[in-house]
């Protein structure tokens, strides 16, 4: 009895221990744990040489089952399709990754983004600019 | 002139002065103890169980216990209805005063000299000192009691309740792992017995001759399972893990202050603090040699003092609490057995060694 009283002592020691802490110190600078590969977070528009990879094919908001997603498509002076609009509605996106698995071009992917949080509602909708990076 | 003891007789301005002084400090450094004890809880259980503890106020949470205070100050002071208000308001108190007066008969440093006159490092020197101490401690139970009884709640009762039973099944096998201690020192003063304990141990027994000269008479030597007994039954009398029965989060909400708010609680959580430095103070005092030790009189108090609080709350961070059985068990069946046998067996070598 007297060992494992002894036993249990010692681990409780051994965890005060300066560097035994597992706590992350959140909202503080440079505490951050690293996310998962598959973590779905903010969206991203991939780029390509001149312009992003989007064709506007208009997969993404026919996939969206939160229907976030508003794309509106034009021709450039090439005669190549792109998106004059592109907005996702981040506070209706359920971060399904619908939109990802439907591209056919893989102009769309998700960050491990996570810390979305904002002062005003306009401040959700991810305009184009936003999403490219 | 030979210097003689300060007494209000024979200067009775400057022992006023003194008295006021050695109160002021004892009582302040006490408090200021109970403060940070609160702290250092809860900065070692975060370390023990792999958190941090309080660290957002101050450099690494320093100021938790300021703003702690702060915010019970200000919040509702809430009676129930149905509660008995005289004994509601006086429970706090009840368990509070017994708690802070019992520091009054704890000797903190050697003897003073000052102008002619002796003055004892000791608020007061009562013949009757551990009686007194075993008194308060069984006072402060009745707060306990009479908060678990007035809050007209369940869970209050039941954890007033449980400290009755609890307090007759311990403070038993506790008082009598003392009389082992007043047989060897032959006094209930406290100064006494830290008197005897700075003798060397090869002297006091002489069939220890070869032992160093250093090393003192503590009892923690002589009576090693009286300390182990009263350190056991401090725990119980103070309600901490693992005999916090009365309190038991878990099982009664809070226990017997379940229904206590505002400043009424945090009077709660002092007791239990200050209840704690004085269980430790005590079990120094008479185990292990008080104010003796290499550094100056107080300091090596409150190192063993600080010392002792650690391993309290290192057992809080260990052990779960025992059940209710278990320690009327634990109390009745192996505590007070053992405590009467360390007193034969102590009584049996007094007489021997006569």
């Amino acid at each position: 009895m007297i060992r494992e009283f002894i036993k249990g002592l010692s681990i409780t020691f051994k965890h005060m221990l300066p560097g035994n802490s597992t706590t992350v110190q959140y909202p503080r600078k440079g505490h951050r744990l690293p996310t998962a590969e598959r973590f779905r977070g903010l969206h991203r528009l991939v780029p390509a040489q001149d312009r992003e990879k989007c064709v506007a094919c208009y997969l993404c908001p026919t996939v969206c089952p939160a229907k976030c997603i508003t794309v509106e498509s034009a021709e450039n002076e090439k005669g190549e399709k792109y998106p004059a609009v592109y907005k996702i509605d981040l506070l209706r996106c359920i971060f399904c990754g619908y939109c990802v698995e439907a591209c056919p071009v893989e102009a769309i992917e998700m960050t491990g983004d996570y810390e979305l949080a904002n002062y005003k509602r306009e401040d959700f909708t991810f305009e184009k600019q936003r999403l490219i990076r | 002139m030979d210097p003689v003891l300060l007494s209000f007789s024979n200067d009775p301005l400057l022992f006023s002065g003194v008295m006021v002084l050695k109160i002021i400090v004892t009582f302040s450094v006490l408090m200021g103890i109970v403060a940070y004890a609160t702290w250092v809880e809860r900065k070692v259980i975060g370390h023990m169980q792999t958190r941090l503890g309080p660290m957002e106020t101050g450099w690494h949470g320093l100021l938790q216990p300021i703003a702690d205070g702060l915010k019970l100050f200000f919040k509702e002071d809430i009676i129930p209805a149905e509660a008995s208000k005289v004994s509601f308001v006086l429970a706090p108190v009840m368990i509070l005063v017994p708690a802070l007066i019992t520091i009054a008969v704890v000797p903190f440093g050697p003897d003073l000299v000052i102008g002619g006159y002796i003055i004892p490092q000791q608020i007061t020197d009562l013949n009757i000192g551990i009686l007194f101490v075993l008194a308060m401690a069984g006072l402060g139970i009745y707060g306990i009691v009479l908060a678990g009884w007035s809050s007209n709640s369940k869970y209050s009762l039941l954890g007033g309740i449980r400290s009755t039973a609890q307090v007759i099944s311990y403070e038993l096998a506790a008082g009598l792992s003392l009389v082992a201690v007043f047989m060897l020192g032959e006094s209930l003063s406290l100064r006494d017995i830290v008197a005897v304990q700075i003798q060397p141990l090869n002297q006091v027994a002489g069939f220890l001759g070869f032992l160093p000269e250093w090393i003192p008479n503590w009892h923690i030597f002589s009576q090693p399972v009286a300390f182990v007994l009263f350190v056991i039954c401090g725990m119980a009398e103070i309600n901490r893990t693992p005999f916090d029965l009365p309190e038991a989060e878990t099982e009664l909400v809070s226990g017997f202050c379940t229904e206590y708010s505002s400043m009424k609680y945090a009077m709660f959580f002092m007791a239990e603090y200050a209840n704690m430095v004085i269980i430790s103070a005590i079990a120094v005092t008479l185990f292990l040699g008080g104010w003796h030790g290499p550094f100056a009189g107080s300091v090596n108090l409150l190192i063993k003092i600080f010392g002792f609080m650690f391993f309290f709350i290192w057992i809080r961070a260990t052990w779960p609490r025992v059940r209710y059985d278990q320690l009327m068990f634990l109390g009745w069946k192996v505590f007070l057995p053992l405590a009467l046998a360390n007193v034969m067996l102590t009584g049996l070598v007094v007489v021997l060694l006569q």
